[in-house]
């Protein structure tokens, strides 16, 4: 499959020295989300440490997931990695009982090249709970891309047909029961007449509970029924896919489960834009309509409408420019979201750009850039942050999205910033979310609104120049 | 392998990089896969430091894991040479890199040849020592460092300072309080008229360590950083110094008569025990606190002591022997000095407990229910969950620990601020007990315990289980803002739907 690449758009390529966080970082939000699992990290103390910090609060509330920390005998093999865990699964089945065990490799056990893809299923055989392994190491990926290789592992664990038709067919045999299912049936029938008749399609990418329900009540407007979501509440629910099912994204750094879903489990992939921003949404739904051959239903208003709400917000940004230092892979939809508030973009940092499984966010970027008349970005692959501050320095950007590591300093130097990783933890998806987003984007500028006549701008003493 | 997911003291590159970044233009660079400078964040998170923390990393990925980094760390190391000039360039090695093996300090001594500052290889094994550890060792390794090259260089200079003069040895960035304690320890050394020398590793930069020979002593205010220095020190110049923790109104005053004697014995003709008499009685309010009748509510209460050597064994002393309270045990999580701190505090508690378990800490906990806790991070949501009082007083602590305003636990307006620490914790356990007796504050009881009472609107299941979502604090909002929204339109029934464009229509 070729995808043309989009013209214009000029790409770059940097060294890679650019500050993110760990891909274990995903189990932060994914313990949540499928509140059957556990997640063994399978690593060291700098690992521990980082999870400890990260997350803060979270901690303390007696999280779902815990570190199997390496001592020296595991990294010399005086100890045997198999008998090492199942010790701690079984004392983790004992304590808390999950429905699955995720272990996360990290750099540590690619390096001794511990084989937890071998080790997983005699475990699992073993102690009867499903094993899933996720490489989500800071070898080979940034951040949110963890979350990635979690889902990608569990795309292999979706059952492949339903279990209810075999029920069906058990219950067709009592009589009594058929009655009483026919009853049911009927209510059945009549909520799928609400529904287009349309191959099943499966949404792919972890978002909180109230998001999805926003989405699947979008799609459904249009008459499209969601069969399941990847990943599900419960490990448990996992949705079935079956050869031939439709799929799409809802996150951008989600190219391994795409990829997976495709090629292992024989899905169609619906390439579209993600539903960030309303024009993002709106596109994401018109492009799934279109693969359906659905005429969309008062979505022009429906966009309008949201974007007359936001307009005090747009107001505040219209104008300015924005710098993403890149981070988490959702740069090229916010930079696309905001060139449509009427933003110019300078620069995308972007820890990795898979032109193929953003291709359609790609395209939307350079089409909302001509249609606002902004000018292309850079679109900046694995950046060096010592670059980009220099580059800062000379843009002098009106805000710039980047890490904690370099936010304080940054306002210190009287730049406006905006915490990165908030994108990742707020709810960004889907039109009813989208004034959460311009919350977000305007929030410095609002408060440095409120404090602009102190003259408290540059925090710093001058450095000496070199 | 250990289930953990908590622990006290941090890996070992840490404590190397606490120690790079308190100096000025040091720069340290780690040998570590992506996503490993998660100092960095730290430190700009919770020290709101103003400055980029002067720490890269020279990333390990999968190139470097087939073909080893090759010129990678050598071109990283001449790089940050000349963009930023420092003057030392520290290359932290991390738990990746202990286990790849790379000759590190074979590119240590290649890019020296090429960089203008100086170069060095911390010398820390991420699986033999922890933060703590580390950072005492690479202090170390910078001092010693430089006091070699500016003993080639005859650099070194001779003799003492005129005057009685210190080095305050073990200031560092990410420290428990450490900024106030050093402004403390700085008043203090005025006010006994002793001049500052030195203060390091804090602000200080390495072209001024060639000086530490200076001073007539060195004082090591914590036990945890710095210990291996003043022993260096002592054993090249002869320099005396003094341990002793200036935490407390005891121990203060034990330090500052150690302090005396050392430099007694070189020639000064001091008397500091009117100084401590006065600051006893009218400057520290900690020894009138003891007298008065707040502290003798507090007689026998149970408390138990949790955290780093220094402030868990100083803590513990305050406690038993300044305000009559019951250590039921103290305990420490640094395992590799457990022996000092048994020493210590054996005769102020009835067990000492050491372990690095956290698990283990929360069990002691529950099982002797202390009227107060005095811990870190961890024992303060122990206490939380077991409805116990707790005293933050030691590291792992978290941005609330890093306070604006002026909190020393050192010196003598430290005992002020310990009081204060101690007596609102119990007060509060107090407060709370007998709210409990007396059943709260208003005993009116509440009519509805809903939001909007009497609500003509349905709600149906799924709008509910929407609803139901929503966080606590902000969900009776949202309820009364959909049901407005469904009145002004006419619904009979909330479906997640109508919340959701009701949502919409409030934009909240």
């Amino acid at each position: 499959m070729t995808v043309a690449e989009p013209q214009g758009l000029n790409f770059e390529c940097e060294t890679g020295n650019y500050h993110t966080f760990c891909p274990i970082s995903c189990v932060a939000w994914l313990y949540q989300k499928i509140e059957d699992s556990f997640f063994l990290v399978i690593g060291t103390k700098t690992c521990g440490y980082f999870l400890q910090n990260a997350m803060g609060v979270m901690i303390f509330a007696e999280p779902r997931y815990a570190m199997a920390e390496l001592e020296e005998g595991d990294i010399s093999a005086q100890l045997n990695d198999y008998a090492e865990l199942k010790r701690l699964c079984e004392q983790i089945k004992r304590d808390r009982n999950p429905s699955v065990i995720v272990w996360i490799g990290t750099c540590t056990t690619e390096i001794i090249k511990m084989d937890l893809e071998g080790l997983a299923p005699k475990l699992e055989s073993e102690i009867g709970i499903p094993i899933v392994v996720a490489r989500a190491n800071g070898l080979d990926y940034a951040f949110t891309q963890g979350e990635d290789t979690v889902l990608a592992a569990m795309a292999g664990r979706c059952p492949n047909q339903t279990p209810v038709v075999e029920s069906e067919k058990n219950e067709r045999n009592a009589i009594q029961k058929l009655l009483h299912f026919g009853k049911k049936k009927e209510d059945v029938i009549q909520e799928e007449s609400e529904y287009v008749d349309h191959p099943p399609l499966v949404l792919f990418g972890s978002l909180p509970d109230p998001v999805v329900t926003q989405l699947t009540l979008e799609l459904k407007k249009q008459g499209i029924k969601v069969s399941g979501w990847l990943p599900a509440k419960r490990f448990t629910e996992l949705p079935v896919i079956e050869e031939g099912y439709y799929v799409a994204g809802v996150n951008p750094f989600l190219s391994r489960t795409a990829t997976t879903l495709m090629r292992r489990r024989k899905c169609k992939l619906i390439g579209a834009p993600f539903p960030i921003g309303p024009d993002g949404t709106r596109a994401w739904v018109e492009k799934i309509c279109s693969v359906f051959g659905i005429t969309p239903q008062g979505l022009d208003e429906r966009e309008a409408q949201i974007w007359a709400g936001l307009e005090e917000y747009v107001k505040l940004i219209r104008g300015k420019s924005v710098f993403f230092m890149g981070d988490n892979l959702l740069e090229v939809s916010l930079a696309r979201f905001l060139v449509r508030c009427g933003m110019t973009v300078q620069e995308v940092g972007i820890p990795y750009m898979d032109k193929r499984y953003q291709a359609a966010e790609l395209a939307f970027l350079e089409q909302t850039c001509k249609e606002m008349g902004a000018p292309l970005p850079n679109i900046v692959e694995k950046p060096d942050n010592y670059n980009q501050v220099q580059r800062i320095y000379d843009l002098n950007p009106d805000l710039v999205i980047t890490g904690m590591a370099h936010a304080n300093p940054l306002e210190a130097r009287g730049i406006n910033t905006k915490w990165s990783v908030e994108f990742t933890f707020a709810q960004i998806h889907g039109f009813g979310n989208a004034r959460d987003v311009l919350e977000l984007v305007t929030r410095p500028l609002r408060r440095n609104n409120n404090l602009k006549d102190l003259g408290w701008d540059k925090l710093v003493k001058e450095e000496a120049k070199i | 392998m250990k289930l953990a997911y908590w622990m006290y003291a941090g890996p070992a590159h840490i404590g190397t990089l606490r120690i790079a970044s308190s100096f000025k233009n040091v720069h340290a660079i780690m040998h570590a896969p992506l996503g490993d400078d998660y100092f960095n964040v730290m430190r700009s998170m919770l020290e709101r430091e103003r400055n980029f923390t002067p720490v890269t990393t020279s990333v390990v990925d999968r190139h470097v894991l087939a073909r080893g980094s090759q010129e990678k760390v050598v071109d990283n190391i001449t790089r940050k040479d000349k963009e930023e000039t420092p003057d030392l360039i520290i290359l932290t090695p991390t738990c990746t890199s202990s286990i790849l093996q790379e000759d590190l300090a074979n590119f240590v001594e290649r890019a020296q040849l090429e960089a203008k500052g100086d170069v060095m290889l911390a010398d820390v094994n991420h699986y033999r020592v922890n933060e703590l550890q580390a950072a005492d060792r690479t202090l170390h390794q910078i001092v010693q460092y430089y006091i070699e090259k500016a003993r080639k260089k005859g650099e070194l200079p001779q003799g003492k300072s005129e005057k009685p003069s210190v080095n305050i040895i073990g200031i560092s960035s990410l420290g428990f309080h450490n900024q106030h304690d050093c402004t403390e320890l700085k008043r203090l050394m005025a006010d006994l008229g002793i001049e500052v020398n030195a203060v390091i590793p804090d602000a200080a930069s390495v072209h001024d360590l060639k000086n530490l020979p200076r001073a007539w002593f060195n004082l090591c205010p914590y036990r945890e950083l710095g210990l291996m220095t003043v022993q260096y020190l002592e054993a090249e110049f002869g320099t005396p110094w003094v341990d002793i923790t200036p935490m407390g109104v005891v121990e203060t005053a034990r330090c500052v008569r150690k302090i005396q004697q050392v430099i007694n014995a070189q020639g000064a003709e001091v008397d500091y025990e009117e100084f401590i008499n006065q600051q006893t009685l009218h400057v520290s309010q900690a020894a009138w606190f003891s007298r008065s009748i707040d502290c003798q509510n507090l007689t026998g209460k149970k408390a138990v002591v949790f955290g780093d050597n220094t402030h868990a064994a100083a803590m513990t002393k305050i406690l038993a022997r300044e305000m009559g309270i019951h250590v039921v045990w103290a305990g420490t999580y640094c395992k590799y000095d457990g022996d000092w701190f048994r020493e210590q505090v054996s005769e102020y508690c009835d067990e000492v407990i050491i372990t690095d378990d956290h698990g283990a800490i929360g069990d002691a906990i529950a099982r002797v229910e202390p009227s107060a806790i005095f811990g870190t991070q961890m024992e303060r949501h122990v206490g939380k969950r077991l409805d116990i009082p707790c005293g933050v007083i030691a590291a792992p602590i978290h941005i609330q620990n890093f306070p604006i305003g002026y909190k020393p636990f050192l010196g003598y307006e430290g005992t002020n601020q310990v009081v204060d620490l101690v007596y609102n914790s119990f007060t509060l356990g107090m407060e709370d007990h007998l709210l409990e007796i007396f059943g709260g504050h208003d005993t009116k009881e509440v009519i509805t315990k809903g939001i909007s009472a009497g609500s003509d609107l349905g709600w149906t299941k799924d709008g509910l289980a929407e609803l139901n979502k929503i966080p606590g604090f902000v969900r009776g909002k949202v309820k009364r803002n959909t049901e407005k929204f469904a009145r002004e339109r006419g619904f009979q029934e909330i479906s997640a739907e109508v919340l959701y464009a009701a949502k919409e229509a409030v934009g909240a």
